[in-house]
């Protein structure tokens, strides 16, 4: 799919939470080709003081539709911005951007874990991965219950477990802690992550201590999205790669983790 | 139907619409979103003689109106360039311009007579203003004597059309245009990035890993329109405007403070397709003031 400069139109703008948002985008075109751990790069309108476009993970795909959804997390004056784009305005964004996460064999049993909004491309993968769902272990981490977002419907694509720093949904303590760890990690032949780099970084270490498959995605600061401006690199063993092009998803093995 | 081309030096570009080096990287990469033959020339990404990582992240920070980046010229080097990407761009029906980095004097000459062989590519714009690479760089553009050597070197082994990309961190832009055009430069660009810094407030720590970098975008326009006036009184050979252009209107501003073509860069970052709305923009423009040819636009400030 090319990569295109698109309006757009917003169809639901849905508060999960204090500060999450489903945003729910309907493309003009035909959005094939859309898979998680891409992202599109939006703009924000009339913020004088907001120069660049805010990227944004895909949380799913509606293909018969047109649409996809976002979960926006209010970080800051560009996102909180966004959140207040009412249904029928349009949104411009450029995308498809970046690359996705490998799709799992057959014969994987994967283990996902999204922490904050990192959960969004974990829910889409858990939904598209095509596994049976006993096959499919999603770990989702928040700091409390007000924090964490409804994924029931997703819930019929995996087993799901979660952590919260305050005990107040699932296990207490931060995600990289969850019981799902000190069992048999080997059980798992494909480990996705998405969320904070900490976390990313020891479920990363575990995966290489095991030697287990898995890939990250990373956020670093960008200002184009599309492998121009070469803001966003990351250091990795062969060199500053992008993360808006060589990534987001990268293979732990690749970074100097 | 209007007359958009325009002449630097002796190279006739179609329009005087052209992407800003480090901005759009070799064209390949904005190919998806516009018709890169639609444009007047791409200045593609800074080149050095040897492979370059750039600078450590964070790289960038936005800012009021702009943004910094810190970027430190990363490029694979000129063999990279004449071997993998020099055949997959040559023949894309614009002017490819390649913008050139030293260190040293012999760096640059080294690396101009290298291009000098290779037949699409009709001129370069020699970068002795990046503010982002410790040594050479904008050391030569910011005083007149180095900036004479540099270009009096390249001038020898270069005989196609050659622009001078200058530096805004100076006293007096207008003295540095003045020295190069002495040395035979066919043309100057500016103006390059201002040298800047953001600071978090919380962390008490720059946001740049290089603490200072190059500031960018509309912030920066009014500047760049000043120096551009300045240069064009100053100098007879062609002036390249850029610097914070967004859109047609600030693209035409600095046609009438002088300025023969304009760069576009900054605002790729946002949408890659202004390009050509600037030059549909500028069409429409000479049409409603019954212009014939644009070139009735250049420094056509009426003071």
């Amino acid at each position: 799919m090319k990569k295109t400069v698109t309006d757009f139109l917003l169809l639901e703008n849905k508060q999960l939470n204090k500060d999450n948002f489903r945003l729910v985008l309907q493309s003009p075109q035909p959005v094939s080709d859309l898979f998680p751990g891409q992202f599109i790069n939006v703009e924000i309108k009339e913020a004088s003081e907001i120069f660049l476009r805010r990227p944004f993970s895909i949380l799913d795909v509606n293909y018969n539709q047109h649409t996809i959804s976002l979960l926006v997390k209010i970080l800051g004056r560009g996102s909180k911005k966004l959140t207040e784009t009412i249904a029928g305005q349009t949104i411009n964004a450029i995308f498809p951007l970046g690359k996705s996460f490998t799709l799992p064999d057959k014969s994987d049993r994967i283990l996902l874990i999204g922490g904050g909004s990192g959960v969004a491309p974990m829910l889409f993968l858990a939904k598209i991965c095509g596994l049976d769902p006993a096959n499919v272990t999603v770990l989702i981490g928040a700091r409390s219950v007000s924090d964490h977002i409804d994924v029931s419907a997703y819930q019929q694509f995996g087993q799901f477990f979660f952590a919260t720093e305050d005990g107040s949904l699932g296990e207490k303590g931060y995600v990289t802690n969850h019981s799902v760890f000190s069992g048999e990690l080997n059980q798992f032949s494909k480990i996705y992550t998405c969320g904070p780099d900490l976390m990313m970084k020891a479920i990363g270490r575990k995966a290489i201590e095991k030697n287990i498959f898995c890939e990250v995605s990373l956020e670093n600061m960008m200002a184009c999205g599309f492998g121009v401006c070469l803001c966003c690199v990351e250091d990795t063993k062969t060199g500053h790669k992008c993360v808006c092009t060589d990534g987001p998803v990268f293979n732990v093995n690749d970074l100097k983790w | 139907m209007v007359n958009l081309g325009i002449k630097i030096h002796e190279l006739d570009f179609k329009n005087p619409v052209l992407t800003a080096s480090g901005t759009c990287g070799f064209g390949e990469e904005i190919a998806d979103f516009i018709d890169l033959s639609l444009l007047g020339g791409i200045v593609v990404k800074g080149t050095t003689l040897k492979h370059r990582e750039g600078n450590a992240y964070p790289r960038m920070a936005e800012t009021p109106s702009g943004m910094l980046n810190a970027v430190g010229l990363q490029n694979k080097g000129v063999d990279n360039f004449i071997t993998n990407i020099y055949p997959r761009i040559k023949d894309l029906n614009t002017n490819i311009i390649v913008n050139v980095n030293g260190s040293t004097i012999e760096d640059y000459v080294a690396l101009t007579e290298r291009l000098n062989e290779l037949d699409k590519i009709p001129a370069i714009e020699l970068n002795i203003s990046c503010p982002n690479v410790k040594e050479g760089g904008m050391a030569f553009g910011i005083s007149c004597p180095s900036a004479e050597a540099v270009v009096r070197a390249v001038r020898k082994v270069y005989s196609k059309t050659l622009i001078v990309k200058l530096s805004p961190n100076v006293t007096n832009i207008a003295d540095i245009a003045k020295a190069v055009e002495g040395q035979g430069a066919d043309s100057v660009s500016l103006i390059n990035t201002l040298l800047a810094m953001a600071v978090n407030a919380e962390t008490r720590k720059p946001v740049l890993s290089t603490i200072t970098g190059g500031l960018s975008g509309p912030a920066i326009k009014p500047i760049a329109l000043r120096m551009v006036w300045q240069v064009y009184n100053a100098v007879k050979i062609p002036v390249i405007g850029m610097g914070g252009i967004m859109n047609a209107t600030d693209a035409i501003e600095f046609m009438i403070a002088g300025a023969s073509a304009v760069q576009v860069g900054t605002a790729l970052f946002i949408d890659p397709t202004i390009p050509v709305q600037i030059i549909d923009g500028i069409s429409a423009y000479m049409e409603r003031h019954k212009m014939q040819s644009v070139n009735e636009l250049i420094g056509s400030l009426q003071c």
